[in-house]
Parts: C-alpha cells; structure tokens; sequence
C-alpha cells in the first residue's frame, strides 16, 4: 500500500518503536524562545546533562519582548530575566541565539522559514503550539511542551505516538478578497477546536498548490486550532523557489540532491487516510469570529449563529457570547472596535503588511482605533519599508511597531484592556487572551485594514 | 523533572462543567515569565478565580470550600490551545493529580503524562454520571485504579475503564519519565543521526 507525505517523513525519522507506547521520534529542527526554555534548560543542568547537537537548535527572542524602543533595556524584570537566561543557556551550551536587537530577530516561525531553517522533510519541534507553521514545507512540524524541550536539548528526540492522518481539500478559486486565513477560519469553524484532535493534516486541493508560501504556513499555522498536531503541504515548485538561496538553505550540489529527495514527498496515489474532508472554494467568504474559540468564526455578512444551532454545549455558548458582549443572531457588520492588530506568526509576514497596505492606501485610520502593526521579524520590517509600504502606513495615520509575538499573547505590555474590542489577525480569541478582558475578533489583514480604517467590523470587499 | 509515583487514588473532586476549558484558562500567559518551575498553582483558573482586585471570585469552583480533593472532573475538549507546559504543571502544583474529562487536547495530555497528572477519558454519559453525583454529595469518591485502568464512583459503584499505552502507564506507575528512557539510548540515537543528509 501507497504512503502519505506524513508516513514518509514520519517513518524516516523513528529511532525505535517501543511495543505498547510510543516512537522514539527523530528531531531535525529545534526552535527554542524565552518563555518555555529556562526551566527545560535548569532539568538538564539538575541531571548534568550536555546539549546533544547544539547546532540542531536555534533561539530567537519574541515572545515577551517589547515592540518599541527595543534598544532599551527591558523594563519588566521578569521578562529581562527570561530574555537573559535563553542568552545565558544559548551562549553556555553553544546555540545559535537571535536575541532582541540582532538583525535577524523575530518570531519564531517567522525567521525560522525566512532564513531557510526550515527545509521539506524535516521534523521540527518548538515549545510554542504554532510551530505546525513550518508544515507548509512539507516538514512535520508540532508544538510541544517543556519536558520535551529537556528531551530534544539533552537527545534529539522525543517520545510520540503516531497520530492518525486526516486530509483536507479545498479546491477551485478563492473569490475576491478571501485570504489563506479566510480559508482556515472556515475549516476551523466547520471541524470546532477539537474536529482534527489526534490526527495530523494533510492539505491538498488546488487552493493550496495556488498559494504563496506565506499563505500556506497561514493555514499549517492555524492547524492546531482545530485540535491537529499540525497540518502539511506536500512541497512543489512554489517551496523550492521560495528556500533557494535563503542564507541557511543548501548551496549547489546540496540543494540538488535534496530537491530531488524532496520531489518524492507527496501522497502516493493509493495511499489512504483515516478521515479525509473536501471544501469547495466558492463557499468561503471572508470570516471573522465572534466568540471565544477560533472555532466560533462565521462568513462576516452572516448573523452569530442560534444557541440551538451550534454543536456542544449552550451553557458554554451562551458564557462565551456574554463575554464577548454579543447576543444571538446579531450582525457582525458594523459592529464597533476599539484595537486592531496586524501581526503574529500567523499573519505578520510581508504579504499580510502588502494587504493591509492595499486597504488603507489613501484612507485614513479612524480616530477611536488604536492600531498595532507588528512586523514578524526584522527582515520583514525591513521589507515593509523597502517596499514603500511603510510611507503609506504612516500616511494613513498608523505606526510600525518592533518584531515580536506582542498582542498575540499579550506577555509584553501591548495589551488589549479589558472590555475592548480587538480585530486581531493572530491565531486565538481565547478569553482574555490580548490581555485581561479582552474581546479578540479574528480575521485576516484585509479585515483588519477594513476595521481599521471604519472603526467598526466591514466587508473589506466593498473597499478593494 | 520527577514526580510522584502514581498507582491509585481516591479522593473526592472538584467540578469544572465547562467545554473547551483552554490553556489561556488554566495559566493566563502573564504568569509565564518564571524562569523556574515554582508557584504556578496559585495562578491556576487565575482570571476565573480572582477579580482585578486579587480577591476571590465567590462563584467560582475552586473558591467553594465545599469542593475540594485531588481528582479536577472537566467538560469535553479540556486543555485546548497552547503548549504551554505550565498549564499541567499548575494543575499539578494546585494539587490535582488525575484530571478526567470526556476528551482532551492532545499536547495538553501529553504535557500531563510528562508532569505526573494522569488524564482520564471517560465517556460522555459517565462523565455526565460524575457530575451528577458531586453535585448531589460533594463528598462523593472517586477511586481512580491505574493499574487496572479503572475509574469508579464509590458511592454508586458505576465504573468505566480508560486508555493508557503501557508505556506511560509504566512510567506513572514508577514515577519515570522519558528522559531516563531516551538517556539509555543514546547511542542508538546517534548513530540515527549519523545517517542523516540535514
Ligand atoms: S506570535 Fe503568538 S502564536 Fe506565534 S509564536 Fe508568538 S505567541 Fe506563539
């Protein structure tokens, strides 16, 4: 019988199966962040362990840190003393460490593909659940916890059972203004948080071979918020381009022999899935959500969706329109807002700034919205002003901010206050999620724009 | 790092009905900057169970004196969002050591088994009869058996079995984790990696 791209890649990297449990599962890439490294770092040093291959790992400083005036000091001791142990522990154990200020800094799964860290075929881990970004080069790419952060400095490896396979299609065209995150939100609204738990994503279709590479790592990013281990694409054309010449990819004879191992990972034909789902592009409009699971996302010219019409629980339904302050039935079109933020490693890529971009040229942003435009890492900011974006940000009224995760998660002090309402084109609207009491409505960089320059939720099609 | 072995436990539990309790809940994310794994017990359910103030919300489950034990009972999809370690190890800190729901996140679980909580899957009506029978007597015991898999309600003797690979279920039981397994291997993982073209 035939294998999927997940079989292949996965199966070339089990060290051992143990009867009964687990595999000893082979890490290519390890991405590690400020926030949930230190105490894996203080396991191994309670233990005596060394750091196996250092030059598997790589640390970059986003998750806590600051979005302006970043050649300050960090104020926040906390923060300062996290930032300072990923330097101390990098510098100690001889791993490649972007700490705040260095050229290359960024997110995560923002520099990790940039600087072609990344690559097709390998397994990548990150204490960060959105690491299923780096899926969209046809790696197996998963978030995992600190103990496993231990496991990957100190061997390599960690302990996973074989998830089950689900494959997603979507095929045909993608109307005008529907973005790689509309098409996500959907399959997330259609599958809830917990529809993939168990199962690692294949997406297939001719809406994702048409997509960019930014779009791709979009939809393997959002993955985790239907309850996958993560989500690939099978690697084509579109990922050789975007990795040649990237400063970590191969150079000559390399690259080619990857890429002639590489043009063998895709889905044999007879290969089979455990659950396998087909969408077809024309039912997808731009999305926003209006709860508090990413699950909880509907077309933006429809109502919230009845108490009785939605899957689980009313109990739990009702709690989470009430703290959104929203009812029933209520059209998201018009709806007041008071924040907007473009950013994350979900949409903080050049393309998304180019969206946004493209909404607010020649408008103004309104006078009640406090924007946050976070680039995703130095490189894209530097892009944003090569490009000339940035003179049409500024002359819309918005300011650039400094890479970094910032209201994503809202460690740092851009935090959404309580009550507020935030169009964010991050990954979740969990509650408080943007900081203590904070409304989160997500949505792509176009809907964004749209809200930003309206002060209220708006069809960004009637602006293109 | 270590933890206490874990065979069986009885004890009375704490109710969280609610579905897709998520990470975000569990440890808001401001309470991640420790840089060692000390004290995030007392910021487990922090913005359902403390107003702004720092006083106690009074309705919430874990501010109700009448619900107490080891066992934490939640609704479906329990542990949802983040990777974020820190969530088990609060649950764990708070002083839980077995969580039951009808169905949890997978890196949630996982982060349990690591940590020394044991997540328990039970169905949805038996997980409807746990609450039913806390609500009715909070001093309701559960007996959760690892060895022999079993979850049962002492007072009504309903029972139900649940999952657990052999390998995890012997690491509980010892109170191992993987690093000891994967030290002892180590050579094996190197001679892997040297076959490896990246
Ligand atoms: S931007 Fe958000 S999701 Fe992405 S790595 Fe940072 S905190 Fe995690």
């Amino acid at each position: 019988m035939g294998k999927t791209l997940f079989d292949k890649v996965w199966d070339s990297h089990v060290v051992r199966k143990i009867e009964g449990g687990p595999d000893v599962f082979f890490i290519d890439r390890h991405f590690i962040h400020e926030v949930t490294s230190p105490v894996a770092f203080l396991g191994l040093k309670s233990r005596g362990l060394k750091v196996l291959y250092p030059e598997r790992t790589f640390a970059t400083a986003d998750h806590n840190t600051p979005t302006i005036n970043q050649h300050l000091p960090v104020e926040d001791p906390l923060s300062a003393n996290q930032l300072k142990a990923l330097e101390d522990n990098s510098k100690e154990y001889g791993i490649s460490h972007w700490g705040l200020g260095h050229h290359k800094n960024g997110i995560v799964h923002v520099v990790g593909p940039e600087n072609g860290i990344t690559f097709p075929g390998a397994t990548i881990v990150c204490g960060d659940s959105h690491t299923s970004t780096h899926g969209a080069f046809g790696a197996i790419a998963f978030g995992i916890g600190t103990s496993e952060v231990e496991m990957v400095l100190s061997t390599q490896c960690i302990m996973q059972p074989k998830p089950k396979k689900m494959r997603i299609n979507v095929n045909g065209q993608l109307g005008k203004g529907v973005t790689p995150k509309d098409v996500a939100l959907f399959i997330i609204s259609k599958l809830t948080t917990s529809g993939a738990t168990g199962y690692f994503v294949e997406y297939a279709g001719d809406v994702f071979e048409n997509m960019t590479m930014e779009g791709r790592m979009t939809v393997c990013n959002l993955s985790i918020e239907m309850g996958a281990r993560g989500g690939m694409i099978a690697p084509d054309e579109t990922t050789f381009a975007y990795l040649k010449d990237k400063p970590l990819s191969l150079k000559g004879a390399d690259w080619d022999k990857a890429v002639a191992h590489w043009k063998t990972l895709k889905t044999d034909a007879d290969a089979t899935f455990d659950k396998e789902l087909t969408f077809s592009a024309s039912e997808i409009e731009p999305m926003i959500t209006y709860g508090t699971n990413p699950g909880m996302g509907i077309g933006i010219s429809k109502n919230i969706p009845d108490a009785n019409k939605v899957e689980g629980g009313i109990a739990t339904y009702k709690k989470s329109l009430e703290y959104m302050g929203y009812d029933e039935n209520d059209v998201m079109i018009g709806k007041k807002i008071d924040y907007v933020f473009l950013g994350s490693c979900t949409n903080g890529r050049i393309e998304d700034f180019r969206a946004f971009a493209s909404i607010v040229k020649g408008r103004k942003k309104a006078d009640h919205v406090t924007a946050w435009l976070v680039p995703g890492s130095h490189i894209v900011e530097d892009k944003i002003k090569e490009e000339g974006l940035l003179d049409i940000l500024t002359e819309s009224g918005f300011v650039l901010r400094q890479p970094g995760c910032s209201a994503c998660l809202a460690m740092n002090d851009d935090k959404v206050p309580a009550g507020k309402y935030a169009v964010s084109t991050s990954n979740r609207n969990f509650e408080g999620r943007q900081g203590p009491g904070s409304r989160t409505l997500l949505a792509s960089p176009l809907v964004a724009a749209a809200a930003a320059v309206t002060g209220v939720v708006t069809d960004p099609r009637e602006l293109l | 790092m270590a933890y206490d072995k874990f065979t069986t436990l009885t004890s009375t539990a704490v109710p969280l009905p609610l579905e897709n309790v998520d990470t975000d809940q569990i440890i808001p994310a401001r309470f991640l900057k420790a840089t060692a794994r000390e004290g995030f017990g007392d910021n487990l359910f922090r913005d359902w169970r403390y107003n702004a103030d720092h006083t106690p919300k009074e309705n919430f489950v874990l501010n109700n004196p009448i619900y107490t034990g080891k066992i934490l009972v939640g609704g479906k999809n329990f542990g949802s969002g983040s990777s974020r370690e820190h969530a088990a190890w609060a649950v764990y800190d708070y002083g839980f050591r077995c969580v039951v729901s009808s169905f949890f996140a997978d890196i949630f679980r996982n982060n349990c088994l690591n940590v020394g909580v044991l997540p328990v899957q039970v169905s949805p009506t038996f997980l409807e009869q746990i609450f039913e029978a806390v609500y009715a007597d909070p001093n309701t015991q559960l007996e959760v058996d690892l060895p022999n898999q079993t979850i049962t309600i002492l007072a009504t003797g309903g029972q139900e079995t649940f999952e657990i690979n052999s390998y995890k279920k012997d690491n509980m039981l010892n109170g191992f984790d993987d690093i000891d397994y994967l030290q002892n291997i180590k050579g094996e993982i190197e001679s892997f990696a040297d076959g490896l073209l990246l």
